[in-house]
């Protein structure tokens, strides 16, 4: 029964992307709460949450607003943040690609980094999944996380000033995302993409936001190849 | 309070939304189910660990919730989750293992 083991990989998606959840619903508070202090008003605060769902990106977007840049440059330096992204569709292509239109039409409108890595990690231990599965896990990690970061801004606009502080929750994205990394690095290979990637990120710091971590992540992916390629 | 018009920041978010989506649909929507070149494979099999330590290497080493000092809870926590998270092959457990040295490490200093 081909839609029963689809709904247990969509399943198997919502449970993976739980964790995600704690860290995405206070961030999008925080979001709705300075995007209203820049002038935002509800309806462009949720719009934007819900067309560009991307964190980094939104942030950034209304830290330029803030300082009242040209809206070329709010558009550059945001878009920018999240070039990474085609390196995510690049990578998920070959497990995802064969896909029908409308599902890749989803799984790129839900292209973000937690799905990205919770995805990619799954497609890589069990390759020899049917795509269907592929893409029910994929839409999975993102079901509850897609409308949270919408209700999430919704909180925040409504809430303003009067949120909490949050209790140092800065830091469990990091936590989350190297809880994530750690199990990929299985060979040498992909321990060394990693320190390159650690290393270059750090150097490349004073490029605009966005910029050094595609270059520090091409030198990665090069260093991950060549330790491959010379070791098998 | 911003200067910019109503129309003005519809632009943004409806340029940033498109874009944004064009940017995630590319590989995806572009190639499809052709096969891309092994040396181009090669590469993105390491796209996950090639992206994200360098995405979260600044947040760890200068986090803005201290005005980018380094801090050594974070360090150690994030040292904590690799090798718990590694030994484990757990998100959960790596994750659990570096919170609570954070939260450890934040309560005696």
């Amino acid at each position: 029964m081909p839609s029963t083991t689809r709904n247990s990989a969509f399943r198997q998606g919502i449970v993976a992307g739980l964790p995600f959840l704690v860290v995405g619903g206070p961030f999008a508070a925080l979001f709705g709460v300075i995007a209203t202090q820049a002038g935002l008003d509800m309806a462009q605060a949720l719009s934007m949450s819900f067309l560009v769902i991307a964190g980094a990106a939104q942030f950034t977007a209304i830290q330029l607003m803030n300082e009242a840049a040209p809206v070329w440059a709010v558009l550059a330096a945001s878009l920018a943040v999240n070039l990474r992204m085609a390196m995510y569709s690049a990578s998920l292509q070959p497990h995802l690609g064969a896909a029908p239109l409308w599902q890749r039409l989803v799984v790129a409108y839900l292209n973000v980094d937690a799905s990205f890595a919770l995805g990619i990690q799954e497609f890589e231990e069990r390759p020899e999944r049917p795509l269907g599965e592929k893409v029910a896990f994929f839409i999975g990690t993102m079901v509850l996380m897609a409308p949270l970061w919408v209700i999430g801004t919704l909180i925040g606009v409504l809430a303003g000033d009067s949120l909490p502080e949050g209790v140092s929750l800065d830091f469990a994205m990091p936590i989350l995302f190297l809880g994530l990394v750690a199990p990929m690095l299985k060979r040498l290979a992909h321990l060394g993409a990693a320190v390159t990637s650690v290393v270059a990120a750090l150097a490349f710091s004073g490029l605009p936001d966005g910029i050094g971590i595609l270059f520090a992540a091409f030198l990665a992916m090069a260093a991950g190849a060549e330790i491959e390629r010379r070791r098998g | 309070m911003t200067d910019y018009t109503d129309a003005q920041i519809w632009l943004i978010i409806a340029v940033m939304g498109v874009a944004t989506f064009l940017i995630r649909f590319s590989f995806l929507g572009l190639i499809g189910d052709r096969k891309m070149p092994d040396w181009v494979l090669r590469h993105l099999r390491y796209t996950p660990v090639a992206v994200l330590p360098g995405l979260v290497a600044p947040l760890v080493i200068w986090p803005d919730a201290t005005g980018g000092a380094t801090d050594p809870a974070r360090l150690l926590a994030a040292l904590m989750t690799l090798v718990v998270g590694w030994r484990t092959k757990s998100l959960l457990w790596g994750a659990a293992a570096g919170g609570l040295t954070f939260v450890a490490l934040e309560q005696l200093f």
